[in-house]
């Protein structure tokens, strides 16, 4: 009966303690969040090609700026953690997340000041991604020139 | 005089004179919000920054610790403290306003009874006549050193804690009171092999269970010679493991078990498995366990804080979670 | 249509994201992380651009396209200057989310104060 007691196996044995994780239920809130900000994207991408000169092929950069702005905004405004505490990963992966990211990281060191503080700490938690993003593409990039000249 | 391996049983009678307890806006609107002396409306607390924040919660705590019974910092032999923050630097700064020989402690969450039971063990010994003992934390203090920015929206598993906002005080000395002081067991430093830092519950439980334990065996005490057994901030992940831990060694503390972590928030308030930090336990035991002595509603508990002592980096290298947890027996003296 | 599209495309791009957060307990530095490079790597077999024109915004919007556009920006590149153009063309297509990104969330730092 000393199960829990067993020191080697403490760590597999307290899972019966743990609160369940509702597989289904963040699942859905991650689907449904993360596709309403697509939707949001489509939105703006079509404003920006049905009253700007824009079509389909140029209108990313200014949507992709657009929701950076509003995500900036609604860190600035205290909401984005609250979305992000409901909807999992729905507000994490779109690039929504990636400005929140930011935002936050230069919001939360404001108070040593713009240089050391808000400037020094922009990248904190996006530097990673902005490193793993150009590492890779390079990786690819060499291997696909690569083969190209060789076949070409 | 010591009891078995490591606990104390104080010769003098030592008292709790006074508390002073301060609640940041979470805190203030949960169960034990009427408890508090003071509380605040938001997180800034009217200050600029988070640090600033925790400080004026602390500065607070202690100033109606002292002007409860009309004392000056001047009056105070030692002042021992304690919170979270990188070099316990809130406590740091507290004592160069106060100005009292100051010990800064680090115990992570047990700080609350570290601070505590060292103050009673100077005071017994004649090497004091009052101590002061304070602890804080502050939730986006203790967010931004130990996890993430506090308005990054990446979520918590539910198994995490949520640090509480707050500072409580209290004066120890042999000026009779309505709350006795009357043993401590200092904890060894458990460590069964948790390494996340979102589940520190299941992590401190061994630690809280080995105290509690050794207290007993020390002290010859059965469970049931407490009105309360009050664990610091296992939270609703911990605090069963904790009764289920000591069960199995034959020790039964399912009637009595309290976890101020459940305690000082209602189960509507959003804080995932429930409270932690320095202030939780020292904020339930200042604020509402003391005042239930002093009414005399229980008559002894047992208060067994727990500490998980760790910090981000060595936790980001993989190293497992190092846990203490140090307990104080207080009594009510009657009176009021 | 187009807005059905985007609306399943996108959601199960952070399906996946939640399903890595919630099993395989990655930490969401590790999931974005990932997304980008599997973005990339879509992008090196030439998937990603089927992905964009059947899904708009629902496959522009995640972080997935981060890596495309990395990649996309340096291959084109590279079609002009070879080796060297990778590096050149890298942040060509990534330039205007990069930017307003630094610009706006240093802007927003200025001027809000955080709430916790």
């Amino acid at each position: 009966m000393t199960r829990l007691n067993d020191v080697k196996n403490y760590k597999k044995n307290i899972k019966s303690y743990h609160p369940k994780t509702n597989y289904f239920l963040n699942g859905l809130k991650a689907f449904v969040i993360g596709g309403l900000i697509c939707d949001l994207g489509e939105a703006v991408q079509k404003f920006y090609i049905t009253f700007f000169d824009f079509n389909e092929k140029t209108a990313g950069d200014p949507t992709v700026a657009t929701m950076i702005l509003i995500a900036s905004l609604l860190t600035g405004f205290g909401v984005y953690d609250k979305i992000g505490q409901f909807a999992g990963a729905g507000s994490l992966i779109p690039v929504t997340g990636f400005a929140n990211s930011i935002t936050s990281a230069a919001l939360e060191h404001k108070s040593e000041g713009i240089v050391l503080g808000i400037a020094t700490n922009l990248f904190k938690l996006a530097g990673s991604v902005i490193v793993f993003g150009v590492v890779s593409a390079a990786i690819f990039g060499l291997i696909r020139l690569t083969v190209n000249n060789l076949l070409g | 005089m010591r009891l078995g391996k490591q606990t104390w049983r104080f010769e003098h009678d030592l008292y709790i004179q006074s508390t002073g307890t301060c609640a940041g806006p979470l805190e203030g609107k949960g169960p034990l919000g009427d408890f508090f002396d003071k509380k605040y409306n938001e997180l800034h607390c009217g200050e600029k920054n988070w640090e600033a924040a925790e400080r004026k919660l602390m500065r607070e705590a202690v100033d109606i610790c002292l002007k409860n019974v009309n004392k000056k910092p001047e009056d105070i032999d030692f002042f021992m403290a304690g919170d979270l923050l990188n070099q316990t630097v809130t406590s740091n700064f507290i004592a160069r306003e106060t100005k009292i020989p100051y010990l800064g402690m680090f115990g992570a969450c047990s700080t609350s009874m570290q601070t505590l039971a060292l103050a009673a063990q100077f005071v017994d010994t004649g090497y004091a006549d009052s101590v002061l003992v304070a602890v804080s934390s502050h939730n986006a203090t203790a967010e931004r050193q130990f996890r993430y920015p506090t308005e990054y929206g990446g979520s918590k598993p539910k198994t995490s804690t949520f640090t509480a906002t707050g500072a409580a005080s209290a004066l120890v000395s042999q000026t009779p009171s309505s709350v006795k002081i009357k043993e401590a067991t200092i904890g060894r430093v458990i460590d069964w092999g948790i390494a996340d830092a979102n589940d520190m519950g299941s992590a401190m439980a061994p630690a809280a269970a080995d105290t509690i334990e050794r207290h007993l065996k020390d002290t010859g005490r059965k469970p049931t010679d407490y009105d309360m057994i009050v664990t610091g901030d296992l939270s609703s992940v911990g605090s069963p493991i904790v009764r289920q831990l000591l069960w199995e060694r034959g020790i039964d503390i399912s009637e009595m078990h309290h976890d101020c972590g459940l305690m000082l928030y209602s189960p509507e308030q959003n804080v995932m498995a429930g409270g932690s930090g320095t202030a939780c336990s020292a904020m339930v035991t200042y604020g509402y366990i003391v005042n239930l002595l002093k009414q005399k509603k229980i008559q002894r508990v047992f208060i067994c804080a727990t500490g998980a002592l760790f910090n981000p980096t060595v936790n980001q290298q993989k190293e497992t979670i190092p846990c203490v947890a140090h307990g104080v027996v207080l009594e009510s003296a009657g009176g009021e | 249509m187009d807005f059905l599209w985007a609306f399943l495309v996108g959601g199960l791009i952070c399906l996946i994201g939640q399903i890595l957060l919630d099993v395989f307990k990655l930490t969401p530095a590790h999931i974005v992380c990932s997304f980008v490079v599997i973005g990339a790597l879509l992008d090196a077999f030439g998937i990603y651009d089927n992905l964009i024109e059947f899904a708009g915004a629902g496959a522009t919007v995640p972080i997935t396209s981060f890596g495309h556009s990395l990649l996309h920006g340096a291959m084109e590149e590279a079609k002009q200057h070879g080796y060297i153009g990778l590096a050149m063309g890298i942040f060509k297509l990534t330039s205007s989310g990069i930017t307003s990104a630094i610009l706006f969330g240093f802007l927003v730092a200025l001027i809000f104060k955080p709430k916790g």
